[in-house]
């Protein structure tokens, strides 16, 4: 690993090198007032005083709707028209926290559970993760509850530290790909005059449960009455679902047009009353407190234990958005009790 | 909020009713919907200016109305959602008792919903300055323009249906936008399945929605997607002159005379 100092200049910079480069640049912005990711065409739109935005960027690996494929139906048959990787941006998100970057690998390991998902690779691969440390944290961040911490390196490409009242920040970068995007704009980048102590910048974080005794009591729980209890005033929708950098689930559309159309991938929710509606009417999820739990075990018991990897990083998105006051760690440190 | 939980206590003890849904605090200075169903934990109900989430959501739950006889806390916001909820049918005396909390915070436990609608002509809800300044903005933009408006601000909805989910008055249990035999809605979250969505929402509240804004506080991303039906109501105020949700009068949409003054209807 490779560490310089870059300054707000130099940050400004390398932005413009990598915008200039053709790269599809997604980082912070403000929208309707809360801070979101989306595409920038400059740095100015970038903004850094936030704790956390509204959504994750998993969009940029895992789109709320994608296209599969098309099909052509004509005289000689049906004619399918395959996804073409070439369509695939080469992208750079910029500015993400050390619990989204956690989160590539939990959702990484869903999209490569036994099928290997072309597009979600793809997608990947084109992919380079420009994270910042956390100098800051809410009473909703529990990264240091889940394996990680303000200043976890994992999955970045590069990680940068803002140094309190210096105006420079740490530059680590951390793989083949951070190289490449520092290759746009070298002089952005100045050696260390002095060895620089990361840990003096982060965030305090404290441990909000133990996660392996919630585990352990959630293997128990199944039939428990904590379900009903803690989703009692849940509304059903699909918010946390939809911000959490690591959920996945999603649905199957068909849209055609004449003779022509297209296999669609959207989002969807174990939220959701219909989420797993059999075709014949019945629905084995079909209370709130039961997609609840769903939520909850899936997250905390069968994804660590059927693909080893963290199903939440932390990042306190679901509670801080949820209409509904619902809050993860709260219930979690319930269920450890 | 002593009156409040003296009177929470009351109703709990006397088996007058099982359940009363109010407000708590949760954690991080926050304020979340309480169930109350013991004397005991009648005080932790709180009422103050944080408590703005629209209660009557809980009013149309199977698993809640399964509890038996229920009294809400209920701001003038929800009292409105309350009637209108029983001009279509879905709330009785028989079911529900109003603990109304007026702005001065003034606790009254009304007798029956028709003294719940008396109260109400006296708090008549406004549309705030400045979206009444953004509709009149849109109104004087051209198609072109306003299609464009409605296209760019509908694009970030990504279909979490919180806004449904927090309305009282989306109490279907099975919305259009599930029906797929056929399908009406687009399920993807693209600009014309996003606005097919927004279009169909705002139009099946016209004549309801009063106005709680629940939606649009609900909306994670921010969307005024109340603008909509303000709009709306904007429109039927013109064509129909002031109305409020009435049980006696029924629901506006839905009512019919024979002697209707308008020819069309006939």
């Amino acid at each position: 690993m490779e560490q310089y100092i870059i300054n707000k200049e130099g940050l400004q910079e390398l932005v413009a090198a990598i915008i200039k480069d053709g790269k599809k640049v997604i980082a912070p912005v403000l929208r309707n007032n809360k801070p979101v990711y989306d595409s920038v065409k400059d740095y100015s739109e970038i903004i850094n005083d936030f704790v956390q935005t509204v959504n994750s960027a998993k969009e940029v690996i895992f789109p709320r709707t994608e296209k599969l494929f098309g099909f052509r139906k004509d005289s000689d048959g049906v004619t399918v028209e395959d996804f073409n990787a070439g369509t695939v941006p080469s992208t750079v998100v910029w500015g993400i926290k050390p619990c989204d970057a956690a989160a590539i690998a939990s959702i990484s390991a869903i999209f490569n559970w036994d099928y290997h998902d072309k597009l979600f690779n793809t997608r990947l691969e084109k992919t380079t993760w420009i994270s910042f440390s956390c100098q800051e944290a809410d009473d909703n961040c529990f990264c240091t509850s889940v394996n990680g911490g303000p200043g976890n390196t994992a999955n970045s490409d590069i990680q940068l530290t803002r140094m309190r009242n210096s105006g420079e920040f740490l530059a680590e970068i951390l793989s083949d790909k951070g190289i490449a995007v520092k290759q746009l704009s070298p002089s952005s980048f100045k050696p260390l005059s002095e060895p620089v102590i990361k840990g003096e910048y982060l965030a305090d974080i404290p441990v909000k449960f133990d996660y392996l005794q919630v585990s352990q009591k959630l293997e128990g729980l199944f039939e428990s009455d904590v379900w009903k209890e803690q989703s009692l005033r849940c509304l059903g929708c699909g918010a946390c679902a939809y911000l959490c950098p690591v959920c996945a689930c999603f649905d199957i559309q068909d849209e055609s047009h004449g003779k022509c159309g297209e296999r669609l991938r959207c989002w969807d929710s174990c939220g959701f009353s219909q989420f797993t509606i059999h075709t014949s009417g019945h629905n084995p999820r079909d209370k709130q407190s039961q997609r609840w739990r769903q939520r909850l075990l899936h997250k905390f018991s069968y994804m660590p234990e059927r693909l080893s990897v963290y199903g939440c990083t932390g990042c306190g998105r679901c509670s801080r958005s949820c209409p509904a006051d619902i809050n993860i760690f709260e219930n979690l440190i319930s269920i450890g009790r | 909020m002593n009156d409040l939980r003296q009177k929470a206590k009351e109703l709990l003890g006397s088996g007058k009713v099982k359940l009363i849904i109010g407000y708590e605090e949760g954690p991080g200075n926050k304020v979340r919907a309480a169930f109350s169903e013991s004397e005991e934990s009648a005080g932790k109900l709180i009422f103050d200016s944080r408590c703005v989430q629209n209660l009557a959501v809980y009013l149309t739950r199977k698993d809640i109305r399964d509890k038996g006889k229920i009294a809400i806390t209920a701001s003038v916001a929800v009292m409105y959602s309350i009637i209108q909820l029983a001009s279509e049918n879905q709330l009785s005396d028989e079911y529900l008792t109003v603990l109304g909390i007026s702005p001065d915070m003034t606790l009254t436990e009304f007798e029956n919903m028709a003294a719940v609608e008396k109260f109400l002509t006296q708090h008549k809800v406004r549309m705030a300055e400045r979206d009444a300044e953004m509709l009149e903005k849109i109104s004087r933009m051209t198609a072109d323009e306003r299609w464009n408006f409605w296209l760019k601000t509908l694009e970030p909805c990504f279909k979490c249906y919180a806004c449904r989910a927090a309305c009282p008055l989306c109490y279907c249990t099975r919305c259009t936008v599930e029906s797929n035999r056929p399908q009406w809605i687009p399920v993807p979250s693209h600009t014309i399945g996003n606005l097919e969505w927004h279009i169909m929402r705002a139009l099946h509240m016209s004549g309801r929605c009063t106005d709680c804004e629940a939606c649009a506080r609900a909306c994670p991303i921010g969307i005024p997607l109340n603008l909509l039906t303000k709009k709306i109501h904007q429109d039927m105020t013109g064509a129909f002159g002031e109305f409020s949700p009435s049980v006696s009068a029924g629901n506006m949409m839905s009512t019919f005379k024979p002697d209707d003054k308008e020819t069309f209807i006939r």
